[in-house]
């Protein structure tokens, strides 16, 4: 069996279990929202809240540098801290806490494989202990834009076919026929995809129980579908949080070098005047 | 502290599959309900038992899916 490109990336609900409590260790919770949270966590573990947290709330943005090192030092994460992330949905929220992490290229983030929900199913212990934070010193690097693509390099890729676009969407959000996930609020005018999009749903990465599935496994998910690192691949989806999720599956446990996400995803192309929808499954 | 009881379950809601999980922690039930496909948490819940927690998290889970238009494709 393959390894993971990179198995430094991923940490065992074990090893969390054994490491959560080390002075150099900082484990961090990042669901839909804090409610989860709120109602039992990994003992230890603080929470960030990903709407207001880890965006820019005026305009759509990532975190700006200040506003990164600022939450960074109020969580006591050093530039040497080891930050571990979990989350509910398989981690996608934490994903899209990863990939700013990497952004702002903290050197040692790591996911919890399997998220709150393997924690969980494993019967493993919780607490609703808010623990107490004392504030670190943190500087960040400038910005690695190259994990981020921007609406004119999308525009660019789908009309060259200079890159792989790979929709994370469900197969009825690709398609057209609902325009956001099924029970939360449509963000777009208008449905479907990315012309020359290929489908592949983030979920399918996962294992039931959350965690990501083989190495093998994956290869052969993605290379299905022509997904196999010869080209520069760009990941959307809706937000770009369950994109996130994929980009961390391409760049970090199958190793492709050239990966990118598109964080503007189908809330922003599926409101752009005058942008190429395609409908239908994928040609 | 320990989560006891730890149970997921498909259902069908209006249409669209929900996956709904329950469990026990300390006296009191907690229910969550999300799509299938994405995996997106529509509500979570509480209640005294898991048949009152989960019926509360299908309750909302419906008011939410109902809401979901399809388009024609």
């Amino acid at each position: 069996m393959a390894e993971y490109a990179h198995p430094e990336a991923l940490v065992s609900t074990d090893w969390v279990s054994r490491h959560s409590g080390d002075p150099k260790v900082r484990v961090v919770e990042v669901d839909v929202d804090t409610k989860a949270y709120n109602e039992a966590h990994v003992p230890g573990a603080i929470a960030w809240a990903w709407n207001t947290q880890l965006c820019d709330t005026v305009r759509r943005d990532i975190l700006s540098q200040q506003l990164f090192e600022a939450l960074m030092s109020a969580s006591g994460v050093a530039p040497d801290t080891t930050l571990v992330i979990y989350g509910d949905n398989n981690n996608w929220f934490a994903a899209w806490a990863f990939w700013q992490a990497k952004i702002y290229r903290h050197q040692d983030v790591r996911l919890m494989n399997g998220g709150r929900k393997k924690w969980l199913a494993e019967g493993r212990d919780v607490s609703t202990d808010v623990p107490h934070v004392s504030p670190a010193e943190y500087h960040a690097q400038a910005a690695d834009l190259s994990l981020r693509a921007f609406l004119p390099q999308v525009q660019k890729a789908a009309a060259e076919h200079s890159a792989a676009l790979v929709d994370v969407r469900s197969p009825q959000e690709f398609t057209g026929e609902i325009l956001a996930p099924p029970g939360l609020p449509e963000t777009c005018q208008r449905g479907g995809h990315i012309p020359g999009a290929r489908s592949i749903p983030w979920g399918k990465a996962c294992n039931d129980d959350g965690s990501f599935k083989t190495a093998d496994e994956l290869r052969a998910l993605y290379g299905h579908q022509g997904i196999d690192g010869s080209k520069p691949i760009i990941a959307y989806c809706r937000i770009g949080e369950r994109s996130s999720h994929t980009w961390f599956v391409l760049k970090y446990l199958l190793g492709f070098e050239n990966v990118t996400n598109y964080d503007g995803s189908w809330t922003e192309w599926g409101n752009l005047v005058g942008a190429p929808v395609a409908k239908g499954a994928a040609a | 502290m320990k989560i006891e009881e730890y149970q997921e379950r498909k259902v069908t809601v209006d249409g669209w599959d929900v996956n709904l999980t329950s469990y026990r922690l300390g006296g009191q039930w907690h229910a969550k309900a999300d799509n299938v496909s994405p995996g997106a948490t529509l509500c979570r819940t509480t209640g005294a038992s898991r048949e009152e927690a989960e019926g509360r998290a299908l309750k909302r889970a419906e008011e939410l899916l109902d809401r979901t238009h399809r388009h024609k494709v």
